[in-house]
């Protein structure tokens, strides 16, 4: 059963289709990358899977079921800009926002201090939320994302404002999560992290999913004709390769359409030179989403 | 635990451990067990002294020579000025009045003084008046014609039901005191509770906790515990002055005695206090909310309340007006109207009887915007409270709200 089952929802502001037919799953076990430019629909997804707002038709099915009211504490939602009871200590407002989940105090208070431990945090319990760093302002709000063991959660821009270490510590926490057999869902700009966590992606923009799927297979499907090559020996002219760009170390040699890299490899080879390197061109997918919004833009 | 109680309880802890609630809260207690003890301690230092004040005065007409004794004051003659000016200087006197020549034509008194002061005081006053009175009246007309002249009316005034019994409240200053400071704290418990259901919905969608809530609750869920939360911390405090009020002035009427022990509360008062603040609160709160949801920041949110906050406090702009014309048609609109009712029909208790159809009519109209609040607020809630930035055009929020 995936985690999340989304059919065809669409939802207009003002007669402007904000998110238009957007159609995806997410499976238990899974970190799922929903990206975009800004402006794309993003947000609007995540509230209608939250039952926030209701699209105006499709539906959502979360774990299975509409969520409800008594279904939205499978849910832990961590939103982009973060904020917290400023006057409040770290663990009332853990606790207070746990027990909104339907966590009882004691077991909320049990598992924050497990939790604040684990992310070397124990020593603030006691402190006001204003008087914490942005960044460790963060990890609480993460803590009190996934206080309640939420069987879906979903993080809007998880590191933005985070310090190397503390960006580690996330990622290892998402990572157990996706070995805990919890669906993440995770919205980011940072194409790096995406490639690194997320074993599916969904691309929209302007609301229309542009991209999704398995991320090896599409940035396999993004594989540009081209080879990296670094030889010792004279390159003499290969059969298919149209264009040869020197690099700093390597050339990359530009394939026709009716050539692939195999095929070069066993013509470089036949020519008797020494190949210390040969790999297949694979685009980023910040090179990727470029290309995909580029192309809409225009 | 259900989660609307988790939100009211959670609002309530948060509201009543507000410094501005406290201090709000304790005022009107505080304040007046503080003037009861300053009336004491200023009453205790500036006894009057049990010796007889001595004044001098100058008989420049002639005949002034009996009734010399007034009260605690005795009046002692001089023959001169210069001769009541040494007696002045040695403070053989405390002061003295001179009664020139043509004084029976122009009334004048020439008074001298050694210490400034604002007005004469009023026991030496009505002593040099009476001085002059009786002993221009010695001898022409019965004695017990001079004391009514010198003290002409003492009006009783005593109102009458419609079946020409004597009424149960009779009215007076000491029946409008009460009304008067609860209608006052009334209109700041009111603004002020309106501040705080804008500060928390305001602050939490500023700082975008509002999503992070609404991923636990729902809008109704989250504006049924703030509201009632919120609410309940308001009328704890009003609950504070009500108990405090009949203790406060039980403790001032026996201490101080005086104009204090003429102060009552109207019958029906408490009860009515308790109900128009409820439901005034709930009607400020409701439109807080919707205004908190269709602002960008608390501040503009504030700023917009102001709309409705500042019908609580008008009625006090036309204080004089409404005592001197309780009953007049304007008043009895505006203690229909359902901004003003709350605190208008408080201050009306105290001035005059407010009929029984007018207090039902000014309830019924509250309790029917009520519901149409709770059913807009929901609505602007629902649609507002998770966009940023600009605030929408009123235009835009008709639509908006038409479409559903």
């Amino acid at each position: 059963m995936p985690a999340v089952e989304v059919n065809h929802i669409v939802k207009s502001y003002a007669d402007k289709a904000v998110v238009n037919d957007l159609a995806f799953s997410v499976n238990q076990g899974e970190i799922f990358g929903l990206i975009g430019p800004n402006g794309a629909g993003k947000t609007t997804t995540i509230r209608m899977l939250m039952d926030i707002i209701k699209p105006d038709s499709g539906d959502v099915t979360i774990l299975g079921e509409k969520l409800s009211e008594a279904s939205k504490s499978k849910l832990g939602y961590m939103p982009e800009e973060r904020g917290l009871y400023r006057k409040l200590s770290v663990i009332d407002s853990i606790i207070y926002l746990a027990s909104l989940k339907g966590m009882d105090r004691h077991s909320a208070e049990k598992k924050a201090d497990e939790l604040l431990n684990q992310t070397g945090m124990l020593a603030n319990k006691r402190k006001k939320i204003e008087e914490l760093s942005k960044g460790m302002g963060q990890i609480i709000q993460f803590i009190v994302t996934i206080i309640h063991d939420p069987k879906l959660v979903i993080l809007d821009e998880p590191f933005g404002g985070l310090d190397p270490v503390n960006t580690e510590l996330l990622k290892r926490m998402f990572l157990d999560l996706r070995n805990q057999g919890k669906a993440v869902i995770l919205s980011t700009h940072q194409m790096n992290q995406v490639e690194e966590l997320c074993d599916r992606i969904l691309m929209i923009n302007n609301g229309n999913s542009v991209l999704y799927g398995n991320l090896t297979e599409i940035k396999s499907r993004y594989r540009s004709h081209s080879v990296i090559l670094d030889f010792e020996g004279k390159l003499a002219q290969i059969q298919g390769v149209t264009l040869k760009r020197t690099h700093k170390g390597y050339v990359e040699l530009i394939l026709d359409g009716n050539t692939t890299p195999k095929q070069v490899l066993e013509r470089l080879v036949s020519t008797g030179i020494v190949i210390n390197r040969f790999e297949v061109t694979t685009p980023s997918l910040n090179e990727i989403f470029l290309e995909v919004v580029g192309k809409n833009h225009e | 635990m259900n989660k609307t109680l988790l939100i009211f309880r959670h609002e309530f802890l948060h509201t009543i451990k507000r410094i501005g609630f406290i201090i709000l809260t304790l005022a009107l207690p505080v304040l007046a067990l503080l003037a009861i003890g300053v009336f004491h301690i200023v009453s205790g230092i500036t006894k009057p002294p049990a010796e007889v004040t001595r004044i001098g005065y100058v008989d420049e007409v002639g005949g002034f020579d009996q009734f010399t004794t007034q009260g605690s004051i005795t009046l002692v003659r001089f023959d001169t000025p210069e001769v009541a000016t040494q007696a002045l200087i040695k403070k053989d006197i405390t002061e003295y009045f001179v009664i020139p020549p043509d004084f029976i034509s122009t009334g004048i008194i020439k008074r001298n003084i050694m210490q400034k002061e604002a007005t004469p005081p009023p026991a030496t006053e009505t002593a040099i008046k009476n001085f002059l009175t009786s002993n221009l009246l010695a001898g022409k007309v019965p004695v017990a014609t001079i004391a009514r002249i010198e003290a002409p009316l003492n009006l009783v005034t005593t109102t009458l039901t419609g079946a020409g019994n004597v009424a149960t409240e009779q009215g007076g200053l000491g029946n409008l005191i009460i009304p008067g400071v609860f209608g006052f704290l009334l209109a700041l418990a009111l603004i002020f509770s309106s501040i705080y259901v804008i500060q928390a919905l305001g602050e939490e969608k500023e700082n975008r906790l509002m999503e992070i809530l609404l991923s636990s609750v729902s809008t109704r869920q989250l504006m049924t515990g703030k509201v009632l939360g919120i609410g309940l911390a308001g009328l704890a405090q009003v609950a504070v002055w009500v108990v405090s009020i009949p203790l406060l002035l039980g403790l001032a009427s026996s201490s101080i005695g005086g104009f204090i022990s003429t102060i009552r509360i109207p019958a029906n008062f408490l009860v009515l206090g308790v109900t128009y603040f409820f439901l005034g609160y709930l009607l400020f709160a409701v439109l807080s909310a919707g205004v908190a949801a269709i602002s960008a920041t608390v501040r503009e949110a504030q700023g917009l309340a102001g709309i409705f906050t500042i019908f609580a406090m008008a009625p006090f702009w036309f204080f004089s007006l409404i005592l001197l014309f309780p009953n007049s048609p304007i008043w009895v609109v505006f203690s229909i109207f359902p901004f003003s009712a709350p605190v208008l029909v408080m201050l009306r208790l105290g001035m005059t009887g407010v009929p029984a159809w007018q207090l039902a009519a000014s309830i019924a109209v509250l309790v029917l915007c009520i519901v149409g609040g709770l059913v807009l607020a929901a609505k602007l809630l629902r649609t507002y409270l998770l966009m940023y930035g600009k605030r929408p055009k009123l235009a835009e929020i008709i639509r908006n709200l038409r479409r559903g």
